[in-house]
């Protein structure tokens, strides 16, 4: 069975590198694997989406429509926006960290609530701060692989040897951060 | 060795491997990252060029010398190289020649979605359409023999998600292709009516030939599931297909779609219960299998427009609707697209939205986005470079109303203006127009990703070369009334539009403010944008009133706090422009220390 993983946020959280090293590690279990992206305005503050696919042959790098086995929100409101994604029996983990957009910014809108309480009625989810642990950590940019940690955790994928391609992917200063920020998301998923 | 490769990263590679020696693109989504990606082959000579004619026009003549060459642009590019493309169809190459257009079905990041497989047709040349990485770069390699066994360009179709997906690649080793040595063959390759008629029958004798490689090519095949109903796919819908429909059904993939394979069709289409053909965009396939008597169900099933993913097949084939949960009106706000922070187009629009007998004649690049709040400054936007053109003729149309007041404003950004801008303020100088035309220099190409241009002292290679000269152009051109200004000075933007608004002939102001997402910088750049980007705003909040003045800036690093009242600047996004600064009635906007 091919499953689908989508990654939602805002421009500039890092949700393609994180399904980069995803992409990675599943290559490197065997699967085939798709991915795909839009690449909008996203360095204009807009909202983005990567999708990885994996399985042992794999058509469409696209997500469907309620085909989601995951969806993984870096950034609060964006669980909602991609709600339509989700399978009814998947799973959501969404970072409760906001970032505002320019109608929220400039206060004409206020930034919606009940979000988790929304979600959390309908599908499987796991909500934590992880741009806050990214920050206790020394880095607020690891808020991405602390959130692949647990991913990784939710799809059982924990048997791929993610610690080696992120050492493979990233600037070497930067490796023991970001290999503490994976474990510490291994931890933060309660299935 | 396997990697994996988006469409446009396959593509370069194909290009490397197919020991194509020279390449030329003018930016455009989706197909931007693939010159990008074949720059790092340093076997390959590549380079931007100003606009998609000279592109494939470059590479024509890297054809002619006899090597192995590349153009590459977006669907609407095609449009601005199809004069050169229609003759180098009549004289056929000496070195391949490939031409890879991306298309957009669903408009991503596109203002149409015109089919270009339409143009391989039109022009009479070979067509492939890939539907996922490996077959990008395997079927660029073919393109290129295809090309100089049957002495025809070829259009490589791709679309966005053959582009932008990744998948999968078994790499190869680059072939060694010497360059052809050269021979004077103006028979073959001057246009003129003469030899024009000649070349007329050579390039029917060459679709002829066509027409039976594209019978027995690998490229288009049967998929025998032995089942009663058959699809016929390319591209990417074939992929979406065999997701939504499996083996449920028997298919045919054509991957050499023009001329498309008659016999293929009309042998597996016998007795079908049901034949449907899965495409994106036109009914190009289905068109040519209804010349032949087919019956298929195409366009009068299936959407006209946008992509035909696998739930829109399921929808329409197996009358499935996937179940979704609904996305909650109330839990979501959008996040349009903005200027960013320190962005050199703000200050400018900022001061132009106020003008409220301003006719705005736009055109693409970042500054399309000033169409929305809070600047609401766009009357129209057609194609690139036609602001200062079209301006020009709305111009002389209001100015048969003697009491006129509407005075046109043409803007364009530095790339639009060395794309196909230039030519358009000449038509005005030329024709006596009399329109205020703003040339928004942030010198780079913006809104598809900080490409360099003519204007950035960069090549695609990362040298420092000449620097157009803006300015000096315009001047050339015979424009009198030329201003050069600090976007970011208020002030001066304001006292420029007053100036040019007061005028009653063309006049030509440049915004000289870098983007800033612009990486490479050369000395004497530094010199004249001071301290550029490296300060901070802040807000004095025992000044702030909370009046919101400075939110009219629409910039993002500006937070309004309902409860206080009062603004704060983000300090991480802000880059000290200053813009706000100046627009805050009460002095509580300061550089930070
Ligand atoms: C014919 C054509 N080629 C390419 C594009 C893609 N494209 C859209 S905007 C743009 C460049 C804009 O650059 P510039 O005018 O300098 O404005 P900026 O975005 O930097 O503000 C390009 C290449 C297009 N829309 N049409």
């Amino acid at each position: 069975m091919t499953k689908s993983i989508k990654l939602v946020g805002v421009g500039g959280q890092g949700t393609i590198l994180a399904a980069k090293v995803l992409c990675q590690g599943l290559i490197e279990a065997g699967y085939d694997v798709k991915m795909s992206e839009i690449h909008g305005m996203s360095q204009r503050g807009g909202s983005v989406s990567s999708e990885v696919r994996y399985g042992k042959k794999v058509y469409s790098p696209v997500i469907e429509k309620g085909n989601a086995d995951i969806l993984v929100a870096f950034e609060l409101m964006e669980a909602a926006r991609y709600m339509d994604y989700i399978k009814p029996e998947g799973v959501v983990i969404i970072n409760n960290h906001k970032i505002n957009s320019m109608v929220t910014l400039n206060g004409k809108v206020p930034y919606p609530t009940g979000i988790y309480e929304s979600i959390s009625e309908k599908v499987k989810t796991t909500m934590f701060n992880a741009s806050e642990l990214a920050v206790e950590l020394g880095n607020p940019k690891v808020a991405n692989i602390i959130l692949l940690g647990s991913l990784v955790k939710a799809m059982e994928l924990t048997d791929i040897d993610f610690e080696k391609i992120i050492r493979e992917s990233v600037k070497e200063k930067f490796v023991d951060i970001n290999v503490k920020a994976f474990k510490l998301g291994l931890n933060q998923y309660q299935g | 060795m396997k990697k994996v490769m988006t469409g446009n990263e396959a593509i370069a590679r194909g290009a490397y491997e197919a020991g194509v020696k020279f390449a030329s693109a003018y930016p455009g989504t989706p197909s931007t990252e693939i010159l990008e990606n074949i720059a790092n082959y340093k076997e390959i000579m590549s380079e931007w060029a100003p606009n998609e004619k000279v592109a494939i026009e470059a590479v024509i003549g890297a054809s002619i010398a006899g090597a192995r060459s590349l153009a590459s642009m977006k669907h609407v590019g095609v449009n601005v190289a199809a004069d050169p493309l229609f003759t180098f169809a009549y004289t056929g190459v000496t070195g391949g020649m490939v031409l890879i257009t991306a298309d957009e079905p669903g408009m991503h990041s596109s203002q149409n979605e015109q089919d270009n497989r339409n143009y391989a047709k039109f022009a009479r040349i070979a067509l492939m359409e890939p539907a996922n990485s490996q077959e990008a770069k395997d079927m660029l390699v073919e393109a290129f023999d295809i090309s100089e066994k049957y002495d025809t360009p070829v259009l490589f179709r791709i679309t966005t998600r053959v582009s932008h997906s990744k998948s999968l690649v078994e790499l190869g080793e680059r072939i060694n292709k010497e360059v052809i040595p050269y021979e004077k063959k103006f028979n073959k390759y001057v246009a003129i009516p003469a030899i024009g008629r000649q070349l007329r029958h050579t390039v029917e004798d060459r679709m002829n030939k066509l027409a039976e490689f594209t019978e027995q090519t690998k490229l288009n095949y049967f998929v025998d599931n032995k089942k009663k109903d058959l699809v016929i796919a390319s591209g990417m819908s074939y992929e979406f297909a065999w997701e939504a429909l499996g083996d449920s059904v028997d298919y045919i993939k054509l991957g050499f779609t023009n001329p498309l394979p008659k016999n293929l069709l009309a042998k597996h289409a016998e007795g079908r219960e049901r034949i449907y053909v899965i495409e994106e965009n036109d009914p190009y396939i289905e068109d040519f299998c209804k010349t032949l008597g087919i019956k298929v169900f195409g366009k009068d099933l299936f959407p006209y427009t946008g992509e035909m993913t696998p739930d829109v097949i399921k929808k329409y084939v197996l009358s499935t609707n996937m179940e979704s949960f609904e996305v909650e009106a109330d839990k979501v706000v959008n996040r349009p697209p903005t200027f960013c922070s320190g962005c050199p187009h703000r200050g400018f629009f900022y001061q132009l939205g106020r003008r409220k007998n301003a006719v705005v004649s736009g055109d693409i690049g970042c500054y399309s986005l000033a169409v929305g709040e809070p600047y609401n400054s766009m009357d129209w936007l057609i194609c690139m470079g036609a602001s200062l053109s079209s301006g020009h003729g709305a111009q002389k149309i209001f100015d048969l109303d003697q009491d006129n007041k509407k005075r046109v404003v043409s803007i364009l950004g530095d790339s639009t203006f060395f794309h196909t801008g230039i030519n358009s303020l000449i038509n005005t100088v030329y024709n006596k127009g009399n329109t205020i035309n703003v040339i928004l220099d942030n010198r780079i190409t913006g809104m598809t990703g900080q490409q360099d241009n003519p204007g950035s002292g960069y090549n695609l290679n990362g040298e420092v070369t000449e620097v157009m000269d803006i300015k000096k152009i315009v001047e050339a051109i015979g424009v009198k009334h030329v201003r050069k200004i600090n976007p970011n000075n208020l002030e001066e933007v304001k006292e420029t539009l007053d100036w040019a608004f007061g005028l009653d002939e063309v006049s030509v102001i440049i915004t000289d403010w870098p983007c800033v997402l612009k990486k490479k910088y050369m000395d004497k750049d530094l010199e004249s944008y001071e301290n550029v980007f490296r300060t901070k705003n802040m807000v004095l909040q025992d000044k702030c009133v909370g009046c919101k003045a400075c939110l009219r800036t629409g910039c993002p690093s500006l937070v309004f706090n309902k409860d206080l009242k009062k603004v704060s600047i983000d300090s991480a996004s802000c880059v000290g422009c200053d813009v706000c600064l100046q627009v805050c009635p009460f002095d509580a906007i300061v550089k930070e220390a």
